[in-house]
């Protein structure tokens, strides 16, 4: 028990450094940037988490990326040369928005394309039943289903 | 003894399984009753065993039982009751044990409750679930036993992920797991319906009701674990679109467009193949999801490929299903029947807009969660899909269907007047565009699509209220009337209107939250005073306190408005010492919808911390909007309609069944 008291004691006093998401002395001082710093680092992966971007990260990595994205935006890049500098240096992983490429394309125009597809496909379907809807026969009763029409009809052979 | 009961338990459920498997099948195929019957009795048997065995496993952690490698691993002797029942379901092992306790419960419902089906589907249904059940019971037995003990037991265990040590484990992967198990009822009703080669809207009514439950307790599940993650993970976020969030957000999209089609199955005998096929995707979806998280590709595809048994076992069980549902779906489709006749604009067409929508957003969903997992393995490309792709692809898909919804139930069946449905709808239109002028007017900053986004929220809430007041002649009848109608409205009515409102409250609370949510982040020192939105909050000072198995310090402030004192928040910072982690405990203050949020960062030595505080304008209606919906879905499941279920079985089928 002596023991555990005095491990608790040590971890309490070492204060685990678990930073989360932007902290009070990453902030810049203009505030327009930060606005702009904020934006980007949502569009950026913490590249050892899974799927947070590093504005949303505690990740040590993540505070190191979002100093790296205000220390380009204080020597005045632009947002696209800011990220730019981000997938040279880290490979298009850094970005959650992938760019349309040759690799990404088909991502892309998946969602287009389906509903295109898809809503032509229903339209020709509706237009082709519809024009041969008349003669579309109902379905055929099961023997078991003929039996019970005859039984049903013979119960009852008086119309109202 | 425990753990080898345990054990011995899901060896016997599988052996049942097996049984279950084949014989009702045989059954069918000779037309005899009592061996069709044997599904029954099995199915029955197999949830008693099961059940055994994960009561086994609970009183196993409960007692906190060390020489099983389970327990020692996700256990702790000090952790409170609660988080010792969770925790069973907390890891892997446990996580598995329970997702086949819920599938052998509604194998176990079917075969209690399933007395007016045909005996024949009935046997079919239960045989495809013991498929299903067999296929798991080995991936546990053979892969993940939690029952394994350790040779050399140590005297304390490694404590639960403190993450995990909420209440919110509790509700969350129970509540998922019966969405997510729940939908392999309308799969294996799909796979009878091709296996005995005929499909009716009986048997769509007979669906309908399974896929609902699984459906609220999915939507239920997955906003509880969205507000967990809000409140647990310390700086207020609510979707992550996260592979493991997209996992169960498929099924939910697939199950939506499934209870949408059957819908127009039952009454119209239309869309059969469709159903059937939505089906199949449904669940398959769902096997995807408990493939996705795992196997724990997602994490890492290297992980997967040094220790790939599970991921690999899952994997065949996936395509094992997948692949032989679909292959049988393309042999059989063909031969089911077109039903019913239907105009573009009638419901008919509105539910199958509905249903082209939603498939599309899954398949955005599933082709973001799956292709970078593809490129890095096809082409060495490793790649991100986050929140601003979601955004540009997935938020038109929704806003294409809530700006239909509304139509939707207004619509006649068969054939719609499109043009008299916008007229009836004008007052909920210019409900809308009303709350966009104010919104403009009133609001400060912020995209200008928010107020565009308030207004089709609004449109919808109205939209829903306008379907209620027409069908109930509320304004132009006698109260007495309209009362009396309202009485009279079929509940699956109400559930539509709950539902669909709920949709729009959902909306408005996602545009306000990202949209006005203020934030202050900074280093407070004692006596400090933050200004946020008009609150003001005094950080009286920071206290420590030791938990059952935490210590955690805690930030005590006075929040007051206008000088008005309104609360004490007491945010705090938990550090496990088993697992040498912390967790950060945030602080919520509620008023109305909108809510104050208050987390703790790091401590420094001068006695100051890092304290974030956000306020966060109606963002519980981003959690009431799916309660709404949950609502309707549990509404519309005590239609008359479906309580008495479908009509009862033709006579000459009931003679064959002995007696009970």
């Amino acid at each position: 028990m002596r023991r555990m008291t005095v491990a608790i004691l040590a971890l309490v006093l070492l204060a685990l450094p678990a930073a989360h998401a932007v902290q009070p002395d990453e902030i810049m001082s203009d505030p327009a940037k930060e606005v702009r710093a904020r934006d980007l680092s949502r569009e950026l992966r913490c590249m050892v988490c899974q799927n947070q971007s590093i504005d949303d990260s505690d990740a040590p990595l993540a505070r190191d990326l979002r100093l790296l994205v205000r220390e380009r935006i204080a020597a005045g890049d632009s947002n696209s040369q800011v990220l730019d500098f981000l997938v040279a240096r880290y490979g298009e992983f850094v970005l959650l928005k992938p760019r349309f490429e040759r690799q990404t394309m088909a991502l892309w125009l998946l969602a287009p394309l389906l509903l295109l597809g898809g809503g032509l496909a229903l339209w020709l379907q509706i237009r082709r039943r519809a024009r041969s809807g008349a003669d579309v026969p109902a379905p055929p009763l099961t023997p078991e289903e003929e039996a019970r029409v005859a039984a049903l009809m013979s119960e009852e052979p008086k119309s109202p | 003894m425990i753990a080898e009961s345990g054990h011995y338990a899901l060896v016997l459920a599988l052996g049942l399984a097996l049984i279950q498997s084949i014989v009702p099948l045989i059954g069918a195929r000779l037309r005899d009753a009592a061996l069709m019957n044997v599904a029954r009795s099995t199915a029955l048997a197999q949830l008693l065993f099961v059940g055994a065995s994960f009561v086994a496993l609970v009183t196993l952690h409960v007692n906190s039982d060390f020489s099983v490698a389970n327990v020692y691993e996700n256990s702790h002797s000090m952790k409170p009751l609660l988080y010792k029942i969770t925790g069973v379901w907390g890891n892997h092992e446990g996580s598995m044990l329970l997702w086949v306790s819920i599938l052998a419960l509604f194998g176990g419902l079917v075969a209690a409750f399933g007395n007016n089906l045909p005996l024949s589907l009935r046997a079919h249904v239960l045989a495809v679930q013991a498929w299903i059940a067999s296929a798991f019971y080995l991936f546990i037995l053979m892969t993940s036993n939690p029952f394994l003990r350790l040779v050399n037991p140590p005297i304390e265990g490694r404590d639960l992920n403190p993450v995990l040590q909420d209440i919110g484990l509790a509700v969350h992967p129970p509540m998922l797991y019966l969405g997510y198990v729940g939908f392999s009822i309308s799969f294996s009703f799909a796979i009878a319906a091709l296996l005995e080669g005929r499909i009716d809207a009986a048997w769509a009514r007979w669906v309908r009701p399974w896929t609902l439950v699984a459906w609220i307790f999915l939507t239920l599940g997955i906003a509880m674990g969205s507000y967990w993650a809000y409140y647990e993970l310390g700086w207020g976020g609510w979707w992550f679109w996260d592979p493991v969030e997209n996992a169960s957000l498929m099924p939910w999209l697939a199950g939506t467009a499934l209870l949408h089609s059957a819908l127009v199955m039952e009454k119209r005998n239309a869309l059969k193949v469709w159903t059937i096929l939505l089906s199949i995707l449904t669940f398959s979806l769902s096997l995807l999801g408990t493939f996705l998280v795992r196997s724990g590709v997602i994490t890492s595809v290297h992980a997967f490929a040094t220790d790939p048994t599970r991921g690999v076992f899952i994997l065949l069980i996936l395509c094992l299903f997948i692949g032989g549902s679909l292959s049988l779906f393309a042999g059989r489709a063909t031969s089911l029947k077109q039903g019913g006749l239907f105009a573009p604009i009638s419901r008919e067409g509105a539910l199958v807009l509905n249903n082209l929508l939603l498939t599309v957003a899954c398949a955005v969903v599933l082709f973001g969660t799956l292709y970078p997992l593809a490129m890095e393995v096809l082409a060495d490309f490793k790649m991100s899909v986050g929140a601003p792709f979601y955004n540009l692809t997935f938020v038109p898909l929704f806003t294409l269907l809530l700006l239909a919804v509304p139509f939707g139930p207004m619509l006649a069946w068969k054939r719609g007047d499109l043009l008299g449905v916008t007229q009836r709808l004008l007052a909920a239109g210019v409900a809308g565009l009303v709350a966009v002028a104010i919104v403009w007017g009133w609001a400060s900053g912020g995209s200008t699509l928010a107020p565009l986004a308030i207004g089709l929220g609004i449109f919808v809430i109205a939209g829903a209220v306008t379907d209620i007041v027409e069908r109930t002649g509320l304004v132009r009848l006698p109260f007495a009337t309209v009362l009396h109608r309202a009485r009279g409205l079929p509940r699956s009515a109400w559930g539509t209107a709950f539902a669909h409102a709920g949709l729009g409250v959902a909306l408005i609370g996602i545009v306000c939250e990202t949209t006005w949510n203020s934030e202050y982040i900074a280093t407070m020192k004692q006596n400090d005073v933050a200004h946020v939105a008009g609150y003001d909050l005094k950080l009286d000072g920071l206290f420590s306190r030791q938990g059952p198995n935490f210590r955690e310090m805690i930030a005590e402030f006075n929040v007051s408005r206008d000088g008005e004192k309104l609360s004490v928040m007491t945010p705090s910072k938990r550090s496990f010492t088993t697992r040498g982690s912390s967790t950060t405990e945030a602080a919520l203050l509620t008023r109305g919808a909108s809510q104050l949020y208050v987390s703790l960062g790091d401590a420094t030595a001068e006695g100051s911390i890092a304290v974030r505080i956000y306020h966060k304008p109606l963002v519980l209606m981003i959690w009431w909007g799916p309660v709404l919906m949950a609502f309707g879905g549990v509404l519309s499941l005590s239609d008359r309609r479906l309580r008495v279920g479908a009509p009862k079985p033709a006579r000459a089928k009931q003679r064959l069944q002995p007696a009970e």
